[in-house]
């Protein structure tokens, strides 16, 4: 009879690697962010940056949460979203020229509260346009991709058709709220109130979100979706109107993202919505298709990287993105925070 | 012998037959039937659009992936010409040249773009050449020193294809026989080459597993096939016959420009083409490119004249308004991938 094996269990320390890795993505962020800091001159202009890239940001994640999440729960893969950030930058910027008297006091209150209708206003006609959207466009062409990117792709087009036929072919010019125009100025750099604004909504947002999807009753069923669908029906819970939901909220935010970014950009024009859309994919990407917390690290890295090499050498702007989302892709091929499919 | 050239690939449909036939004898004579600018010039970019629809359908309709970079590659081959004709000076070389240099680097990139999204996904590839291309199309228009910028370049084709190089003296069934007839006969030919051999492209074994992995791209790969090595061939082989149809386009204009080859637009205009055409058939690519075109240089007409007689009515008329033509296009799409899924070919081959 042979000894036991020797039995000498060791308690080694988790190297510090293993023990940052599974936070790597948001490591990222800050990596970038001090990157920038030693590229940037002056810290000045640094701070300027970053604020700007955050509001980027935070306004990217908005428009793209909707789509990560519709996909992430019933493999569909909405091309089309960037028709309703175009109909809500319409819907909201109407309701804005239409409430001029408020936004044109010089009156913190009423301009918000002026900006608060607009983006009531545009989100609800957003959210109606995609439970439509979703009925005669999408529900037909189910666990279809093909079909289902051309259908989505032939309704942004007819979408952006008809926002002529109301709005007219003209881009619209608009100014921000009185009191939202302008910068501070904190520590030598000039903040613009308005980015400050959008990356305060944002993050409101992004909280709220992550609160819905990771408290709730109805986040619970979410998540579980997302992960195995199958399973949650069988459970007895019906997952297509649940489907409708997150499409509908979905659809929502990218109208609120929509007037975010028609006030951003000040003006608006009909195919804004689909050259959003460019950053949304580069971004849904780079996070990892169906992941919420993946697309909001993954915008705030496009945001900041964008402002940063637009200071830097402006016409390598959107190539840096494309280099940014390439890497990542190298370094993790389904994104930064897959989506594990218990299937 | 005919049933050779098409590669056995017949059209199957007594009716598709005579369109096809006619269409043909349309485009071949066209500056003999429809003599005057205009109408060359649209049975030209007809031409042209047959062979860019085709490609793109040899990976959607094929191949079963969703590219948004056509444009881009289209414009690859343009920018070729333009540029090696810019710099080279006039001559058939540099025509030569800038061709084989746009479609070598248009089926690269593919081979890079393919390499990094189809190996994990194939939608991903939908989303990332649509980011590639506005990057693309961006730069282009940013790097003015070299392109040209938001203006595009103009440059010299060979003497041979001007209107001031006469070939023979008088005319050619009352046509002036210049180069100008030389170069419509440039594109033509080259054209229906290219046609052709996609043809044969189709309905070769590599076809055949490319339609196999649209159908089922487990199987195949459970068969044997490595389903990535056909997606990335498929991409980069119509990759390089679009930058081909690109350098046609830019002989035929003698000029290129973001919007004549790298918009959002012309790709938008691919997808109805094919779809409407019907997909997974080259014919439909014939089909689909000769109705849009005519129906861009002449359908407006008509939706004018519709538009005048509602002009009472609210609402209406913008809706009618010739510059929304897009929007019925857009209806007619959306309806086409529902119920005639196989475009108008299919319906006629009554699958």
């Amino acid at each position: 009879m042979s000894a036991a094996p020797e039995h000498a269990p060791t308690m080694a320390k988790m190297s510090l690697t293993e023990r940052l890795a599974p936070h790597a993505p948001i490591l990222l962020v800050i990596a970038l962010i001090l990157a920038g800091l030693v590229a940037i001159p002056a810290t000045s202009s640094w701070l300027t940056l970053t604020v700007s890239g955050l509001a980027m940001g935070m306004m990217i994640f908005i428009m793209a949460s909707g789509l990560t999440l519709v996909f992430g729960l019933m493999d569909v893969i909405n091309f089309g979203h960037g028709a309703f950030v175009s109909v809500g930058a319409f819907v909201g910027v109407s309701f804005l020229l239409l409430l001029e008297h408020m936004t044109g006091a010089p009156n913190l209150l009423w301009n918000l509260t002026a900006l608060m209708v607009a983006i009531v206003g545009a989100m609800a006609a957003t959210g109606v346009m995609g439970w439509a959207f979703e009925r005669v466009i999408v529900k037909p062409v189910y666990g279809h991709h093909l079909k289902q990117i051309l259908v989505t792709m032939g309704g942004l087009i007819v979408v952006e058709q008809l926002i002529i036929v109301l709005w007219g072919p003209e881009e619209i010019y608009i100014t921000r709220p009185e009191a939202l125009k302008g910068a501070i100025t904190f520590a030598g750099a000039a903040l613009e109130k308005y980015r400050l604004v959008a990356v305060g909504i944002g993050l409101v947002v992004f909280l709220a979100m992550r609160w819905t999807l990771r408290r709730t009753k109805i986040g619970l069923i979410v998540r579980a979706g997302v992960e195995n669908g199958e399973m949650v029906q069988a459970l007895g819970y019906n997952l297509r109107m649940v489907f409708i939901g997150v499409f509908v909220a979905g659809s929502a935010l990218a109208g609120l993202g929509g007037v975010l970014w028609g006030l951003y950009q000040e003006v608006i024009t009909a195919h804004m919505g689909n050259q959003t859309m460019i950053l949304v994919f580069i971004v849904v990407i780079i996070g990892g298709l169906g992941s919420v917390e993946g697309c909001f690290i993954g915008a705030l890295m496009v945001g900041l990287m964008q402002n940063y090499v637009a200071f830097l050498e402006p016409k390598a702007a959107l190539i840096s993105n494309i280099a940014l989302m390439v890497a990542i892709l190298m370094w993790r091929p389904t994104g930064m925070i897959p989506v594990v499919k218990a299937k | 012998m005919l049933k050779t050239l098409v590669s056995g690939d017949t059209p199957r449909s007594p009716i598709l037959l005579a369109i096809l036939i006619v269409i043909l004898i349309c485009l071949a004579f066209a500056p003999f039937l429809f003599p005057g600018v205009r109408s060359v010039d649209t049975a030209a970019r007809i031409c042209i659009f047959i062979v860019l629809v085709a490609s793109y359908d040899l990976l959607l309709g094929y191949g079963g992936i969703v590219s948004f970079a056509h444009t881009m590659f289209f414009g690859l081959g343009a920018y070729g010409v333009a540029l090696a004709s810019t710099d080279m000076g006039r001559g058939f070389d540099a025509l030569l040249v800038g061709s084989v240099a746009g479609a070598g680097l248009a089926a690269l990139l593919a081979l890079v773009i393919g390499l990094f999204s189809l190996r994990v996904r194939a939608i991903f590839f939908a989303m990332i050449t649509l980011a590639v291309a506005s990057a693309v199309a961006v730069l282009v228009s940013q790097l003015s020193t070299l392109t040209g910028g938001e203006d595009g370049l103009s440059f010299k084709i060979p003497r041979a294809l001007g209107p001031a190089f006469k070939f023979m003296d008088g005319e050619l069934f009352g046509v002036k026989a210049n180069g100008k007839l030389l170069k419509y006969y440039l594109v033509f030919i080259s054209c229906f080459v290219l046609f052709l051999l996609m043809l044969r492209v189709v309905n070769s074994p590599f076809g055949r597993v490319l339609q196999a992995i649209r159908e089922n791209d487990f199987r195949a790969e459970a068969i044997g096939y490595r389903v990535v090595h056909y997606r990335v061939a498929a991409t980069c082989l119509s990759a390089a016959i679009a930058a081909l149809a690109g350098a046609l386009y830019a002989v035929w204009l003698r000029y290129v420009g973001p919007d004549t080859t790298l918009s959002m637009e012309i790709m938008i205009d691919i997808l109805l083409m094919v779809v409407i055409g019907g997909m997974g058939t080259m014919y439909g690519a014939v089909i689909g490119a000769t109705l849009f075109v005519l129906a861009q240089n002449y359908l407006q007409n008509v939706l004018s004249l519709a538009g005048e007689s509602v002009a009472t009515l609210p609402l209406l008329p913008d809706l009618l308004n010739a510059d929304r033509w897009l929007l019925w296009l857009g209806v007619l799409f959306i309806l086409s991938v529902y119920f005639f899924p196989t475009g108008i070919v299919g319906r006629l081959r009554g699958k």
